[in-house]
């Protein structure tokens, strides 16, 4: 094979795998593009008139309240998981009183926010996706529209706003059976001291710690909230597209959750350094 | 059956707080309050619309069409001709690859979407699939463009008699008023979609195959809510979208056919009967077996140009 023809090859290859790089980027952009543009109306739309409390009220309890049960479950297994792992690696160095401290920093920090955004996603996000898309393909959401109803500011608005509430709530509800079972473990299985444990804990964990994972968890519902609620709007052909439309919103919901947690942990960290900077 | 359906609701009609609420909201030349007064011959005008929604195909391929003020339009053509999305390029839903579209005048493409939301308040659409909210029962259904719109003019015990005098003009059974739509038929549900359409007094109603799917005394019934519900409401302008061509017949004063994304005709019925068109002349002979879907086995009609 000569060298002109070769590189020809080599050139269409090339270009093959460009565009094709390019064409996935470019595709990424607009739809970015197209989720911020949605996400700024149904956020601006929450201040418009008429205000939609009875909505926000009874998609807190949909997103909330049943929820807690799962949140429940989850927390306190993750709690007395993460107890007994942490306790093996403590007891080598005999620090098993610094189990309760790095079970809440942990759970605080980090699990709660996340766990409870990834639990939580699956369940209301997904049900917010199926839910207006079904809407969407009935033409109910079209029907909306008609009766000069502004359906961003009707359907999605009050969900997102229900969700960023009860996010932390929820968080909340997560840390503190987590607490619970790592103390249950702590206490009666390992027979930690109940005066060193609430010692150390104490000491080691602050109030900002608990805000920063209420703060995440808040974020992490406005994301989910606008992903689920955005596929399910612009939901496209019958059952199928509404199927689809809830798998991609909670697939979505979940990575960028994992992804927006390392980004918003850092961003945190410099708030505190330069928070301090100023203090001193 | 229809005469009797239709005196309850002429006494229903006028129950004071609707009577109330549209005349505050519909002046007398009956135009949306607020706007410059209207006084043109067509209510709609469509100048050469084009759409495609995926850039290759043209469901509309220049259509060019006036509804006249005050007057009920029938539009007909066979399925997939692209009439539901006709309408809704009428309501500011779908904006179009290219063209004009006017509503009492007023060039709907170059209008922001806050005035094509307060252009939709005067709109009354009845779907084809009715579109009820699936969540609210029926009676809730009817009361919600009420709840929206008549916030403070209304009490909610208002609303409520308001909803259930349009539900019952629809011919819907009371046993059935807190049924949510999963628990009612397909031509309960078009009732309940008529009584929300008509809940505002519009003052352009559109229908889109108001009566596919229902029987012949159900669609006799609703023919005749059409037209009174037409005439109630004086200067009012009704767009009905048909596969029916006895019915359109029967209820329409001016008759649009659309096919391959254009106004095939435009006129009269009796333009209609009395076309040479060929694809019109069978269609007008199919039309005498009321239904104009080809049937199994038969040779489609089909535009042959
Ligand atoms: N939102 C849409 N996106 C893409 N194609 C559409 C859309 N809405 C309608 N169409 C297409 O337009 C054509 C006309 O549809 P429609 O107006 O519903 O027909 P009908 O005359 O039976 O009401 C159909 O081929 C349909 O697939
Ligand atoms: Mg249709």
């Amino acid at each position: 094979m000569s060298y002109a023809s070769r590189r020809a090859k080599f050139n269409e290859k090339f270009d093959e795998i460009f565009s094709s790089i390019f064409g996935t980027l470019a595709g990424f952009v607009v739809a970015t593009g197209s989720l911020m543009r949605f996400a700024i109306q149904s956020i601006r739309s929450v201040f418009t008139k008429p205000f939609r409390w009875d909505e926000i009220i009874s998609h807190m309890e949909f997103v909330g309240n049943k929820s807690v049960v799962i949140i429940v479950l989850s927390g306190s297994f993750t709690g007395l998981a993460l107890a007994m792992q942490i306790y093996l690696g403590f007891k080598l160095v005999n620090m098993t009183a610094l189990v309760g401290p790095t079970v809440g920093l942990g759970v605080l920090r980090e699990l709660g926010p996340v766990l409870t955004g990834l639990i939580v996603s699956a369940r209301a996000g997904g049900a917010m996706a199926a839910r207006l898309g079904t809407m969407r393909v009935t033409e109910q959401i079209d029907a909306l529209e008609v009766m000069g109803v502004d359906p961003v500011q009707y359907l999605v608005s009050p969900r997102i706003i229900a969700t960023v509430l009860v996010m932390p709530l929820l968080t909340g509800i997560f840390d503190f059976v987590a607490m619970a079972g790592c103390w249950v473990i702590c206490i009666f299985l390992f027979g930690i001291d109940q005066a060193s444990f609430w010692d150390r804990t104490t000491m080691w964990l602050k109030p900002y710690h608990l805000y920063e994972g209420l703060f995440k968890a808040a974020l992490f519902g406005l994301f989910f909230a606008v992903i689920c609620t955005e596929r399910g709007y612009k939901t496209k052909g019958g059952a199928e597209g509404v199927g689809n439309a809830t798998n991609e919103g909670v697939v979505t919901s979940m990575v960028m959750i994992i992804v927006l947690d390392f980004f918003i942990t850092n961003l945190i960290n410099v708030f505190y350094r330069f928070q301090k900077y100023f203090m001193s | 059956m229809s005469e009797q359906d239709d005196k309850p609701q002429s006494e229903a009609v006028p129950s004071p707080p609707t009577e109330e609420a549209s005349s505050a909201r519909v002046p007398e030349d009956k135009n949306t309050a607020g706007r410059p007064k209207f006084t043109g011959k067509n209510a709609i005008e469509l100048k050469d619309v084009k759409k495609s929604f995926d850039g290759k195909e043209f469901v509309l391929n220049g259509i060019d069409l006036q509804i006249p003020r005050g007057q009920i339009t029938v539009i007909i053509g066979y399925s997939g001709t692209g009439k539901s999305v006709l309408l809704k390029h009428i309501l500011g839903l779908v904006t179009p690859t290219s063209g004009s579209i006017k509503v009492q005048g007023q060039e709907l493409t170059e209008m922001t979407e806050a005035q094509r939301t307060q252009l939709r308040q005067g709109y009354g659409m009845l779907f084809q699939y009715s579109a009820l909210f699936d969540d609210m029962t029926a009676l809730e259904n009817v009361m919600f463009p009420l709840k929206e719109h008549r916030r403070g003019q209304m009490k909610k015990s208002e609303m409520q008699e308001v909803a259930k005098a349009r539900l019952k003009d629809a011919g819907l059974d009371p046993k059935h008023f807190n049924k949510l739509p999963s628990e009612m038929s397909g031509g309960m549900r078009k009732r309940v979609g008529l009584a929300r359409a008509l809940a505002l007094d519009p003052e352009i109603l559109i229908y889109d195959e108001p009566t596919t799917g229902l029987d012949p005394v159900l669609t006799e019934m609703v023919d005749n809510l059409i037209v009174s519900t037409h005439n109630a409401r004086k200067g009012s302008t009704s767009v009905v979208v048909s596969h029916d061509l006895y019915a359109a017949f029967r209820i329409a004063d001016h008759v649009a056919m659309l096919d391959s994304g254009r106004v095939l005709l435009y006129g009269t019925p009796e333009d209609f009967l009395n076309s040479e068109i060929d694809l019109v002349k069978r269609f007008v002979a199919k039309g005498v077996r009321k239904e104009l879907t080809p049937k199994e086995g038969e040779e489609p009609l089909r535009s042959t140009e």
